[in-house]
């Protein structure tokens, strides 16, 4: 087949329309929102004290960090999908979130005495958080490698990644409501590691399904 | 020239996208032109045919057109998604190369005409169901319009637009697959 023939038949196909992508990551994360809801309601729901803990600093903290998270991840994963977009400012972006963590990190240290670091850090839910960030995370994940694959990212693997962290930034959120452990010396140790296998996942699915 | 060409090449995609026939038909040709410039040029051993990755980036051009942002540019996600199609076709064939990221050269690609031989294209053209090959065939290597080719099969002209947009995508996928590999 020649090019112009080929030519022919995808200008014939002209009228084919499909929603465009940026439509589709906001119906994604509307979705994704929605799964990470559902089964953090039915498998854990908020802690008992939620009405008291959300006056304390460590607490909200914990939202600040995840959300931070998941707001960059999503910026930079719609410029990865779209090729030849700009992403070196979103990528910038990401480093916020370790940012405000190492700076919560660096406080906490210095409002704690030393004894009490290493109970904070192991703290009493480290296996339920190991487990329910990535089960909360594994519904979004998908429904992200699924808008990758509508997308067309030049580097699937390092987009799946960010899905990855988009997925985990956003069940982050949810389990934070769950979890008693608010010292951010928990958060950055035991919260980076569940949303690292999101992302470890993630860069999988990125290699394996996003092919265009 | 080349801003001439973005200006141009934006508000062709942007009238085809509102469905209009004979802009998009001019769009892919200039395209296309363009992209054989870029790809000849880092194609510099043998081993890959630059009009097989010509193809493969039209029709990602045309299947993922829904990824090119309106507000943006055209001509840098032509050029990624030609330059992905590029290296893609290599890792395929199970060689490594390396693809200097130039945006400069970019700028300066030449159109050029088509040469012709063999092509993957109809490999994945053969591999599709007889339906949408025929309606395929019908239309881009027989030049019939939608209605011809509905008359000819005795369809009406939604099938036949369906087996081809099915028939594109079926093509467009097959080229992203890492199995299809030539003989």
């Amino acid at each position: 087949m020649r090019t112009d023939d080929l030519i022919k038949a995808l200008d014939a196909d002209v009228r084919s329309t499909a929603m465009p992508l940026g439509s589709a990551w906001w119906i994604g994360a509307g979705a994704a929102t929605l799964i990470a809801a559902v089964v953090f309601w039915l498998a854990i729901g908020p802690r008992t004290d939620i009405a008291t803990a959300m006056y304390t600093t460590r607490f909200v903290a914990k939202f600040v960090f995840t959300t931070a998270l998941a707001v960059s991840a999503f910026a930079l994963i719609r410029a990865l999908s779209t090729p030849g977009a700009a992403t070196s400012r979103a990528a910038t972006w990401m480093i916020a979130a370790p940012l405000l963590v190492a700076v919560a990190v660096g406080l906490e240290l210095l409002s704690v005495p030393a004894a009490d670091w290493g109970r904070r850090l192991v703290g009493s839910n480290m296996l339920i958080c190991l487990t329910f960030i990535p089960l909360i995370g594994i519904g979004p994940l998908a429904v992200f490698l699924a808008v990758l694959r509508y997308g067309a990212p030049t580097r699937p693997v390092l987009a799946g990644a960010v899905a990855g962290l988009l997925a985990g930034g956003l069940a982050a959120t949810f389990y934070a409501a769950h979890c008693f452990d608010d010292s951010p010396l928990f958060v950055a140790t035991w919260y980076t590691i569940a949303i690292a296998i999101l992302a470890a996942l993630g860069a999988l699915g990125g290699r394996l399904f996003v092919r265009w | 020239m080349t801003g001439k060409d973005e200006a141009e090449l934006s508000r062709l995609m942007r009238a085809a996208i509102a469905g209009d026939e004979r802009a998009y038909a001019d769009f892919l040709r200039r395209t296309a032109a363009l992209v054989r410039g870029f790809i000849r040029r880092k194609i510099v051993q043998g081993g890959v045919d630059p009009e097989d990755v010509v193809q493969e980036t039209l029709l990602a051009i045309h299947v993922k057109r829904h990824t090119w942002r309106q507000d943006l540019p055209v001509l840098p996600w032509v050029y990624a998604i030609a330059r992905f199609k590029l290296i893609d076709a290599f890792r395929r064939r199970g060689r490594r190369i390396e693809i200097e990221i130039d945006e400069i050269a970019e700028t300066f690609a030449e159109p050029e005409a088509e040469t012709v031989s063999g092509r993957d294209i109809n490999r994945a053209l053969d591999g599709l169901p007889p339906a949408q090959r025929s309606v395929v065939s019908s239309v881009s290597v027989e030049g019939r319009s939608i209605g011809e080719t509905a008359a000819k099969f005795g369809i009406s002209e939604t099938a036949v637009r369906v087996s081809l947009h099915r028939g594109l995508a079926a093509i467009a996928k097959r080229f992203g697959a890492k199995q299809f590999k030539r003989e």
